[in-house]
């Protein structure tokens, strides 16, 4: 089953076209990993998926539900209804947390459920302080976002968006924002979570991560997708030229 | 004149004083917000009409504005002038002054905001109203704490402008004491009311402060 489908999907900043007819499904229980230089669209690829950005022009689809329809060259959004439905299928963890800062931990996970999906507020409770002892964090329920640390806040941050039960799960570059020995214990939650089978979508540097924990890689470059596929194959043994270039570089910028 | 005699009157002029720095807050306060929804609308005509409206209020006296209110009535619709009105000119010329101001300091604050938080909600499926009220207006309260305390400090010392329609606030007292008495203890009593007065809102908008510093 495609919990996620994008068709054609182009946008352009002004003069500037920053996503040129990219279509990536996602099914089930799947983990995609988008690599690629910066600049190259990937994360207006996520913020277009989950809506942060609109599309110029292509299909997106949630499940069995369109939020966007391409007609006559052009992106028409369906019904405010149909995109809350759309929305309540995907969670989205931001490169720097974005929690709420007048709000406990606890407050900033359970507070959407409770007021968006209409919860009840022992049940939301339940669930969030589930999802923070498996995150290690279960002593942490009542301290504000400015008493932990980085790699605490995002993983606050990813409890936040999996107390709404997501269908799909976007990671936009978790790490970058971390200082490089907190970035381990992030991985290590999503490596968790795909275990688990959960779908996700993850724009990353991290391509060791990638070969590890993706099913399957898209390298996009200039706003299309260059080559995807199986993520130790592509990674191991890019075909495309511009993906050997990309994967030598960041080999040599590792040693 | 005995000097007890000469506080009462005073302490008379610091209620009148009171009720228009209260009644100033209630209203300028909510409207105010009003005003800054108006100032950042997507609409270019509403934008342009509060940006007007500011531009006016901030940059002219408010004892003018206040003339304006009290005799406009008058001399522009012919509208007889009830005794009544000169408390309710002041309130009125008050609310609409401060409610500029108070409308470009909540603007700054809500611009402050990192657009990221509104992502977040967005995200998190929260709608505008939920997202404004709920993510964006808590965190605004706390940044603007320090200049509407000085908006407010200001507003105290401003209510004396209303001596320039015979509202008989403290400062309208003060100065006819000081006219039939020859003296300046009247002024120097005064003086020291508004002091206390404006340590006693320092104070209060301090511990409101600190109770916002919870989070950072």
């Amino acid at each position: 089953m495609e919990v996620l489908r994008i068709e054609h999907l182009k946008k352009s900043f002004g003069p500037l076209a920053v996503l040129q007819d990219i279509s990536l499904s996602v099914s089930q229980g799947e983990v995609v990993a988008i690599i690629g230089p910066s600049g190259s669209g990937k994360s207006t690829l996520l913020r277009c998926a989950t809506m942060l950005e609109t599309m110029d022009d292509g299909n997106l689809f949630y499940l069995d539900k369109q939020a966007v329809a391409s007609e006559n060259g052009q992106a028409v959004y369906a019904s405010p209804a149909v995109l809350k439905e759309c929305r309540a299928q995907f969670g989205l963890v931001f490169q720097n947390f974005n929690l709420f800062p007048h709000y406990s931990v606890l407050k900033n996970i359970i507070d959407a459920p409770i007021s968006v999906q209409k919860r009840k507020k022992e049940e939301a409770t339940a669930q969030a302080m589930d999802l923070l002892a498996r995150m290690g964090l279960q002593d942490k329920a009542n301290a504000y976002p400015y008493q932990l640390s980085g790699g605490q806040q995002q993983r606050v941050s990813i409890a936040r968006a999996l107390c709404l039960n997501p269908a799909i799960l976007f990671f936009d570059e978790p790490t970058s924002a971390l200082d490089p020995e907190l970035t381990g214990e992030i991985l290590k939650v999503i490596r968790d979570l795909a275990a688990e089978e959960m779908t996700m979508v993850i724009v990353t540097h991290e391509i060791d991560f990638a070969r590890h924990v993706a099913d399957r890689v898209v390298f996009i470059a200039d706003g299309q997708i260059v080559e995807q596929g199986d993520a130790k194959a592509l990674i191991d043994n890019p075909q495309n030229e511009r993906t050997k270039a990309f994967l030598r570089r960041l080999q040599r910028e590792e040693e | 004149m005995s000097f007890s005699v000469m506080l009462a009157q005073l302490v008379q002029g610091m209620l009148t004083s009171f009720e228009i720095f209260a009644l100033t807050l209630i209203f300028s306060l909510p409207l105010g917000l009003l005003v800054a929804f108006g100032r950042m609308s997507r609409f270019w005509l509403l934008r342009n009409i509060m940006r007007i409206y500011i531009s006016i209020m901030r940059g002219t006296p408010l004892m003018l504005q206040l003339l304006v209110v009290y005799f406009g009535p008058y001399y522009i619709f012919g509208i007889s002038i009830s005794a009544g009105y000169r408390f309710v000119a002041v309130i009125i010329a008050f609310s609409i002054n401060y409610a500029a101001y108070f409308a470009e300091i909540y603007r700054a604050g809500i611009e402050s905001i990192p657009v990221g938080q509104y992502e977040a909600a967005a995200v998190l499926g929260y709608s505008r109203s939920q997202t404004f009220f709920k993510i964006i207006f808590p965190q605004m309260v706390k940044h603007i704490l320090p200049p509407v305390t000085n908006e407010v400090i200001t507003l105290v010392k401003d209510t004396s402008l209303a001596f320039s329609i015979a509202v008989m606030e403290m400062f309208t007292i003060a100065k006819t004491i000081a006219s039939s008495q020859k003296s300046m203890l009247a002024y120097v009593a005064a003086g020291l009311f508004y002091y206390v007065f404006n340590f006693i809102v320092a104070t209060v908008m301090e511990a409101i402060e600190k109770k916002m510093s919870y989070y950072r």
